[in-house]
């Protein structure tokens, strides 16, 4: 490494194969100092001048704009702005041809120069030594610039190169015919040149600094070496004048004596070249502030008569260079972008100069005349002794001529620059370049429909299952449908049974009693014919009632402490009904106020009124029946029958004893309906008989025990059969209701209240525990039905004792 | 005895030779892949049916099958080459007399015709149209193979086929773009 860069300081370079020698007409144009060109009447500033993607359009028609304010701003990769030439306004931003070889059109901003030429606020840093490396690409992304030298690259991205730069190269060559505007910038602006090239070499920090410049160039050598003679990282390296000593890879190559690897960047190998027109736009835009709005053009031919460099604004019409340079137009005269190697013929003038446009050549038909006809290739190995890639133009040629892509690839055309030696001295004048560059993008457009077609064929294999599964669950869907039916057609077969059998109940209800008499005598009768299913069904009704039973006595309290958060209003009523049937209850009774002491007083209260207003509603018993149906409705029933409960409270001001049993027997009558919840209506219908009955028989024992008593046998031989037939507990419930009913009569009958009520408690209580476990045995309902039966009848042969 | 010897030597060199052959046949067997999918590769996956199969694949293994090459008109005569190669055959021209380079066209729907009948998005192998039930319908033109089959369909004609537009880089280079001459 050492020796090379001793090398390199002793001045060697290492000549590149190939190359040509074709007469360099310089003179035409760097013998004039860079003139300005008069304002143009309109500027086209096409939105992409560069390779990457277009910025983002940040102006629109009819707006004002200052020299130098951005129209774009950067958005996506390698999108770098393009700004406002002059100031002015912008008439229009449509397509217009590009400064392309096909002028395809390209979204452009045409600005009509206002001719103030107001520059907008700038922001020029005196000292960029304190400048932090992000602000310093921040910089050149914002000032738009990119590659001057021909291709346009991105120079911010260039500039944060990741990979380390041990060579930075600047490419002052300039080695095709005709173009002067490397020479003369390097003569005019030498200094600025070198402070761009320090302004590099503060971001990339390089070992050395190579400037390349053909020895063609004398003045310019002169005076770049007199302005980086302060520092000695740089290095004015002289090369011999051969085309294409400019292009990248091969400067590289006379430079450094590195090869750029085939399909790789310099950078891969330490080196980073820039063009000196891009130095000077990043000078001046760091320490001026400036962003990339013009750039020196040679303008030159033997049509122009005042061939040179001019400044031109980016954006200023080719035909406006012509005409300001005094252009005598031949018959069927030619434009060129670029030199004659490089560059292509313009299909038009109209079109806006951009930031890659070095030169306009405008010859006439001898320097430049039309190519001859393409002969036959002689073989003749001309083109491969020109070559500066070391490649084989004629295998290439074939290979283009009969589109062998595959072919073409493994013989490295990718490696190709372009830059016409072979087709400069093929003898036989066929375009190979041309060849190739149709080649290649065939190759691409190949690349790139291979890929598409990949993305279609995975597409259509994606929809192909897509559409499958479709198909598959549609089929499914149908074959589930019958199956899921069937499951539930069953359950509703069974449900629908279930509820035949209840509707049958319920249409006998109206004598539940008598209903169940005959349903046990039909059983009795076709008892071996009964299908099991009955029994099964019974069951699940009795595990459904259990489980509702506990539902209901959970909303039961839930009602009575008020954390039903369900139906608020409802739960409002209920509590204030409840409030109310408390105080009504409280004001009538204060046993019963005192009695609740604990936590559940509320319950209790609720108990109560709901028992009174059971008592009250007895005559529409349809509507206490409901109750239990469903939430709401409970809750407003149970809001009615509160409210008639405190009517009847205030009505009643009997004896406390009567009071609190006809309570006591109808909080009992309450609880088993709840739990019967499954077919409430008809134990709500059963205890409305029993409560009917039992008041019925209160009315009625004002005549004698004995008749009584033999009422009540009477009844209990008529309630006996019903218990023990019918097996279900709503009976059992009925049975146990009348048995109160009875035991109330008892008490009442008995005028001593403080034992009965005693007695009454207990027995309640008694009744009470059975009837919560008569939902899962109905025998046990039974058996305590008749226990209490016995009790009451214990009791009244106790009345009649006393009495 | 000798003779005994020899063959016996023979013999055993073959028996442990095959051995190693018939191993090396297992353990290092090369899984080609198979024409099919080669062929598959080859075609442009445009799934236009137009070689009357429904789809590339199902065409690709009826050439593996013995059906002729030169059903593919979207592929044009490059297909067909390439096809030939492969198969070891003789390219053929294009059966029904189609333009050996055919011109790539994408579908374009006229936006303000359609009627939102989805006809079209059923009809597309590549999933490339997007819309809805009454809802205009619009194609996505990166995903367009081209294939037509779209149009058919369209109650109304609403849908065209045109040509891809160049760009910039699709550009091909008149030959005569650039002179390439000696300046004196």
């Amino acid at each position: 490494m050492e020796k090379l860069i001793q090398q390199i300081k002793q001045g060697k370079v290492w000549p590149f194969p190939g190359g040509i020698h074709p007469p360099g007409q310089k003179a035409l144009s760097n013998t004039q100092a860079i003139s300005r060109l008069p304002l143009p009447d309109k500027l086209i500033v096409p939105l992409k001048q560069h390779i990457g993607a277009n910025g983002q359009l940040i102006v629109e028609k009819g707006q004002s704009v200052l020299k130098g304010q951005a129209l774009t701003k950067p958005v996506a990769n390698w999108s770098v702005p393009v700004h406002a030439p002059t100031s002015g306004v912008i008439a229009d931003i449509c397509q217009m041809p590009s400064a392309h070889p096909s002028a395809l059109p390209e979204l452009s901003i045409i600005i009509t120069p206002d001719g103030q030429d107001t520059w907008c606020e700038l922001n020029p840093i005196a000292d960029p030594s304190n400048l932090t490396h992000q602000e310093l690409i921040d910089i050149i992304h914002n000032s738009g610039i990119a590659g001057m030298g021909g291709a346009g690259f991105p120079t911010y991205i260039k500039a944060d190169s990741r990979k380390p730069i041990e060579f930075f190269i600047v490419n002052a060559v300039e080695c095709e015919p005709y173009i002067t505007a490397d020479d003369v910038l390097m003569r005019e602006h030498a200094d600025q040149i070198v402070k761009g090239i320090e302004l590099m070499q503060q971001l990339l920090s390089p070992t050395l600094t190579i400037i390349g410049i053909e020895d063609n160039k004398p003045e310019a050598i002169a005076s770049m070496k007199h302005a980086a003679q302060h520092n000695a990282k740089i290095i004015v390296q002289t090369v011999p004048t051969v085309y294409p000593s400019g292009g990248e890879k091969q400067l590289i190559q006379l430079l450094t004596d590195k090869e750029v690897p085939s399909g790789g960047i310099p950078a891969d190998i330490g080196v980073l070249v820039q063009n000196v027109g891009t130095l000077f736009a990043i000078e001046q835009a760091v320490t001026q502030g400036k962003p990339l709005i013009e750039r020196v053009i040679t303008v030159t031919g033997n049509t122009i008569h005042n061939a040179g460099n001019v400044w031109a604004l980016l954006g200023t019409e080719i035909k406006h260079l012509l005409d300001c340079q005094g252009f005598s137009p031949v018959p069927q005269q030619r434009v060129l972008m670029g030199g004659p190697m490089m560059g292509f013929t313009l299909p038009t003038v109209r079109i806006g100069v951009v930031k890659t446009t070095n030169c306009i050549l405008a010859p006439d038909h001898n320097e430049l005349a039309e190519p001859g006809p393409e002969q036959a290739c002689i073989r003749c190995s001309a083109c491969a002794d020109a070559c500066p890639a070391s490649l084989l133009p004629q295998q290439l040629q074939w290979f283009a001529k009969s589109k062998e892509y595959d072919k073409l690839k493994e013989y490295n055309l990718f490696d190709c620059i372009e830059c016409g030696a072979c087709a400069y001295v093929c003898p036989s004048e066929i375009p190979l370049v041309q060849y190739y560059r149709v080649a290649k993008v065939e190759i691409k457009e190949q690349q790139a429909e291979q890929v598409k077609a990949e993305r279609a064929k995975e597409r259509f294999e994606l929809r192909k299952e897509r559409l499958e599964r479709e198909q598959e669950a549609r089929q499914n869907r149908h074959k589930r449908k019958p199956a899921a039916k069937s499951a539930d057609e069953k359950q509703k077969v069974a449900d629908a049974l279930a509820r035949v059998k209840k509707s049958d109940d319920k249409a006998d209800s109206k004598s539940a009693v008598a209903a169940a008499i005959a349903r046990a005598k039909a059983k009795k009768q076709t008892g071996e014919l009964e299908p099991d299913n009955s029994e099964v069904a019974q069951e699940r009704a009795a595990r459904k009632e259990q489980a509702r039973a506990y539902k209901a006595q959970k909303e039961a309290e839930k009602n009575s402490t008020t954390q039903e958060t369900g139906d608020k209003k409802s739960a409002v009523a209920a509590a204030i009904a409840r409030a109310k049937a408390k105080k009504a209850a409280q004001a009538n009774n204060s046993d019963t106020a005192d009695a609740p002491v604990d936590d559940k007083k509320a319950a209790v209260a609720a108990a109560i009124a709901r028992a009174k207003a059971k008592k009250a509603a007895q005559a529409d018993n349809s509507e206490t029946a409901d109750a239990p149906v469903d939430d709401k409705k409970a809750a407003v029933a149970a809001a009615i029958a509160r409210a008639k409960a405190k009517k009847a409270a205030k009505q009643t001001d009997t004896a406390q004893s009567d009071e609190l049993t006809t309570d006591d027997e109808s909080s009992q009558v309450q609880e088993p309906s709840p739990q019967t919840a499954d077919d409430k209506k008809k134990a709500a219908v059963a205890a409305a008989i029993a409560r009917a009955k039992a008041k019925k028989s209160a009315k009625e024992t004002e005549t004698a025990q004995s008749d009584e008593v033999t009422t009540d046998d009477e009844s209990s031989q008529a309630q006996e059969p019903a218990p023990q037939t019918a097996d279900d507990k709503k009976k059992a419930a009925v049975a146990a209701a009348i048995a109160r009913a009875k035991a109330k009569k008892a008490a009442k009958e008995t005028e001593t209240p403080q034992s009965v009520e005693v007695i009454t408690d207990d027995e309640s209580s008694q009744v009470q525990e059975p009837s919560s476990q008569t939902a899962d045995d109905k025998k046990k309902a039974a058996v305590a039905a008749a226990i209490a039966r016995a009790k009451a009848k214990k009791r009244q042969q106790e009345g009649s004792d006393k009495s | 005895m000798t003779l005994f010897y020899a063959l016996l030597a023979l013999g055993s060199l073959a028996l442990i030779f095959g051995l190693i052959l018939g191993f090396a046949a297992v353990r290092f067997r090369v899984q080609g892949s198979p024409i099919v999918e080669q062929i598959d590769t080859i075609l442009p996956q445009t799934q236009c049916g137009q070689c009357g199969y429904p789809g590339c694949r199902p065409y690709a293994e009826a050439i593996a099958n013995g059906d002729e090459i030169n059903k593919c008109p979207p592929g044009g005569e490059a297909t067909v080459k390439k096809l030939a190669d492969l198969m070891g055959v003789e390219a053929k021209p294009l059966a029904g007399g189609e333009q050996a380079d055919p011109v790539k066209t994408v579908a374009y729907i006229r936006e303000d015709e359609c009627i939102g009948c989805t006809k079209c998005i059923q009809a597309c192998p590549v999933d490339a149209i997007v819309g809805a039930t009454r809802q205009m319908h619009t194609v996505l033109i990166d995903e367009c193979t081209g294939c037509d089959l779209c149009v058919e369909p369209c109650p109304v004609d609403c849908i065209d086929m045109l040509p891809v537009e160049t760009t910039k880089q699709t550009w091909k280079w008149q030959l005569d773009a650039i002179p390439v001459t000696q300046i004196d």
